[in-house]
């Protein structure tokens, strides 16, 4: 299963002292439907306000990004730029 | 002088026999340009178009008691008169339409004071009249009334327990408990891995700083600028220069309650941006004018609110401490930073923070940011926002460690590097970097060796920056002759016209010049988030290749019929339908013949994609900069700058040196001149380009470039976002430079004579 990892404070405010986690999801929709059964708000705080980056690769706004059982993704916040 | 290194390219369209990308064509834009026709923001006119301005306030921190404008009203010549009564009082919502979630309320309010001022310069109030003049003797007629309340500009005092607070609703994010008290600290960040006592209890050696940097402006030339009309239909145009027309449109439909559908956004050229037009000042006040009276209202800031009123980035402090082995390795990094954010909050302490040790491998390091308001303006993004900031901090740190070690700073550098499949110290894990091999291309670059001579110096700085995709749409439409126009939703403000056309060209085989590439308004293509985050060349392009690449298809199926042949035995070599069967004699057909039987072979050729493009790859820099310091009078004379980035693949090599030499620049300008100064009663002091000194040509060397081109895999041509990674390193490279020239670790910017001479005077 995916593994995903938290690494801001912000998403520290829903999972307390936990930073990794397995999810059962074949693409983001799925585990961000998860996290968010798990932490009841999180799925929002992911959406509106992390990016998140899979096997390295950020995405935002990709709720249809496939993820493999092997996956590595990252919750990261969001980025602009100038 | 240019360099351009290559590593073999894994790009999808890059077969190493492109004919167009990676050449320097004459930009499209340029003739109108340097003539003088081109449209910018102040340029339009309309029939019956009134002057707007607006009364700022020339508190730093007060509660607005009462705003009287009945004596404006009344002068000849004034039709409208708004205050923050004209506009919807929004809820507290964060939105995303800029470059990143921006939260309503304090953008409208920033727009418009409401009960409070937070800064010299914000808007109370503003008028349109017929003339200018009589717009500003309006101005003089309003009256506020003001309670003056104490301020705060300074970060660290802000962050103080008695500080004045700025907003009493506003509580700490990010910390275990939530604060009893309200406080100016809005958002704490923290970032860590490994063991940080355990990495600085192995380490043989460490240093240790404190580092200032100054608030700083983006410095566009062309001050803010728009005109609008509302229409007695309720349907409003603007015409503005920004980095995004889309942006403009929901900003003014959000403050305005007004529905997107109704507004049309045009985009002047724009004069600059560098982050600092992502946002909305005049276009909601012109817009509220515009409705109040029925005339078209045109709207320009003076240089004076350009300085006081739009948002520079922030003044900051940054703490760094690094343990490392006698041997070079950096074990151990604690980093803290505290950025300013101006009124509202929102500085870029996050990418800051994300940024800072992006470019080492480090077992064990913390990362805390503060994110702090204070009574000056609300910053705005610039050039890699908060990156730039947390380098100066740790690239000094690592400069004194190397001098420390007795280690050539590049071999240091070298051997703390990240590469791929490493993870990021925020993170994820790096694939498809040029780190390496952008560091050996200074390290190898005869500017390194060169010789230095009395009071010089010589100094290096790395930096990073993600790089980001996003929402763009484009269309390629192929005219009767063959040739093309290439549509997308991105103002210009680097040359994207040029690399939209010539990837375009590419894959239709088409010269460059027969492609016209067109930046199109609100109303005519599909959404495009802003320009920005370096993402146009890199997400907008896709759109143009692929867009491209849907006509390339389409004219096969036309070729075929016309050929009487099936599709797959047609193919598309450089511009032309070619059959494959050579047995069956049919001649090629080009893109002008198959558009000449457009009207036979199924109607107009045209394509349109919008995709949220994915997969940016990041981007590094590597500066090397020689100094000169006059000892008697404490100047700096940069001699000789040279720098390398990894840019994934030129689209067009002279427009990426002219990003990476900008960055330099306004690097240049922020490490020696830059600073917001302010009196003791929270005023700017020098809000005008004669005492705000931006480097000018004579300040500055030629700056060569290294381009070192490791493809990303993720884009048709291999491209990288190349224009914010330039600013990063600057700051640091230059005050290294200063190092090595007066033997003294300065650690206050702007790096300006007073503060040199007392440095040296300092024995």
């Amino acid at each position: 299963m995916p593994r995903v990892i938290v690494a801001c404070a912000s998403c520290r405010a829903f999972t307390g002292e936990v930073v990794e986690f397995t999810v059962d999801a074949a693409n983001v929709r799925e585990m961000v439907r998860a996290l968010d059964r798990r932490y009841p708000g999180f799925g929002d705080h992911i959406e509106k306000r992390m990016a998140i980056a899979i096997d390295g690769e950020i995405h935002q706004d990709a709720l249809f990004a496939p993820l493999a059982p092997a996956s590595e993704v990252y919750l990261i916040p969001r980025i602009g730029g100038g | 002088m240019s360099d351009v290194l290559e590593r073999p390219a894994a790009a999808p369209l890059d077969d190493g026999h492109l004919k167009v990308v990676g050449t320097r064509p004459v930009r499209p834009d340029g003739a109108e340009k340097v003539t003088g026709k081109a449209m910018y923001g102040a340029d339009l006119a309309m029939p019956g178009q009134l002057i707007g301005k607006i009364k700022r306030s020339p508190h730093p921190h007060a509660r607005i008691v009462s705003v009287d404008t009945r004596r404006a009203r009344a002068l000849p010549g004034v039709k409208a008169v708004v205050t923050a009564a004209d506009f919807p009082d929004l809820a507290s919502e964060e939105y995303e339409a800029g470059e990143s979630a921006s939260n309503l309320r304090d953008l409208a309010l920033n727009v418009m004071a409401r009960h409070k001022v937070l800064y010299d310069g914000h808007a109370v109030a503003a008028v349109a009249a017929t003339s200018a003049a009589i717009a500003d003797e309006a101005l003089e007629l309003i009256t506020v009334d003001y309670e003056i309340l104490p301020h705060v500009t300074d970060v660290e005092a802000a962050m103080a327990a008695d500080a004045p607070v700025l907003h009493a609703h506003m509580f700490t994010e990010g910390l275990d408990e939530k604060p009893a008290t309200a406080s100016n600290i809005a958002r704490r960040n923290a970032l860590s891995r490994g063991d940080l006592a355990a990495g600085f209890a192995d380490a043989d050696v460490t240093v240790e700083g404190r580092y200032e940097t100054a608030a700083v402006h983006q410095g566009y030339i062309e001050p803010h600028a728009c005109v609008a009309s509302y229409g007695a239909d309720g349907q409003c145009q603007v015409w503005s220069s920004s980095q995004g027309q889309f942006m403009i449109r929901t900003y003014c439909a959000k403050i305005l309650d007004l529905d997107s559908s109704s507004i049309r956004v045009t985009p002047a050229e724009i004069g600059g941006g560098f982050g600092g037009k992502t946002t909305v000042y005049l276009e909601p006040v012109a817009l509220a004018l515009s409705r109040q009276c029925g005339h078209p209202v045109k709207m320009v800031m003076t240089r004076d609110e350009v300085f006081r009123a739009t948002g520079p980035t922030s003044g900051a402090v940054i703490e760094v401490k690094l343990g490392a082995r006698a041997d070079g390795t950096i074990i151990a990094a604690d980093v803290v930073l505290k950025y300013q954010a101006g009124a509202f909050p929102g500085s870029p302490v996050g990418a800051g923070s994300m940024t800072a040790l992006a470019c080492y491998d480090i077992p064990n390091f913390s990362i805390v940011g503060y994110d702090v308001v204070t009574n000056t303006p609300k910053v705005a993004a610039y050039r890699a926002p908060g990156a730039p900031i947390s380098a100066f901090g740790v690239e000094s740190a690592v400069d004194d460690l190397a001098l420390k070690l007795g280690l050539d700073p590049i071999a240091l550098r070298e051997k703390n590097a990240v590469r791929d499949g490493m993870k990021a110290a925020y993170g994820p894990t790096f694939r498809n970097i040029g780190y390496v091999e952008t560091l050996q291309a200074i390290r190898d670059h005869p500017h390194y060796s060169a010789p230095l001579g009395p009071n010089q110096g010589r100094g290096v700085a790395v930096g990073f920056w993600f790089n980001v995709g996003g929402e763009s749409t484009a269309a390629v439409n192929l005219n009767e002759d063959g040739s093309a126009v290439v549509i997308s939703g991105n103002p210009d403000i680097g040359g994207s016209r040029a690399s939209m056309a010539m990837m375009a060209a590419e894959v239709l085989g088409l010269p460059v010049e027969k492609v016209r590439p067109i930046v199109a308004d609100t109303a005519s293509i599909g959404f495009s988030m802003l320009t920005g985050g370096s993402r146009t060349t890199f997400a907008t392009g896709m759109a143009v290749t692929q867009a491209a690449q849907k006509i390339v298809e389409d004219l096969k199926r036309r070729a075929a019929l016309l050929m009487d042949v099936s599709i797959d035995q047609v193919d598309f070599v450089n511009g032309a339908a070619v059959c494959l069967d050579a047995a069956k004699g049919k001649a090629d057909l080009t893109v002008a013949d198959l558009a000449a039987k457009a009207a036979q072979t199924g109607g107009p050729i045209g394509a349109q994609v919008s995709l949220n493009a994915q997969g940016a790859g990041p981007g590094f820099g590597v500066h090397v900069c020689d100094v000169e310091v006059d000892p008697e009078t404490g100047h700096v004379t940069v001699l000789r700058y040279t720098a390398a980035q990894d840019v994934g693949k030129a689209i067009h090599p002279a427009y990426v040196e002219g990003q990476v030499q900008g960055g330099v620049a306004q690097g240049v300008g922020w490490a020696l001149n830059e600073e917001y100064i302010f009196d003791r009663a929270g005023r700017m002091e020098n809000p005008g380009f004669l005492d705000y000194r931006v480097p000018v040509a004579s300040d500055l060397p030629m700056i060569d470039t290294v381009l070192v081109e490791v493809a990303n895999p993720r884009h048709p041509f291999g491209a990288k976002g190349v224009g914010e990674v330039p600013i990063v390193p600057p700051l640091a490279a230059i005050a290294n430079a200063v190092r090595g020239a007066i033997g003294k670790r300065m650690t206050s910017l702007p790096l300006s004579p007073p503060k040199i001479r007392a440095a040296i005077d300092a024995g």
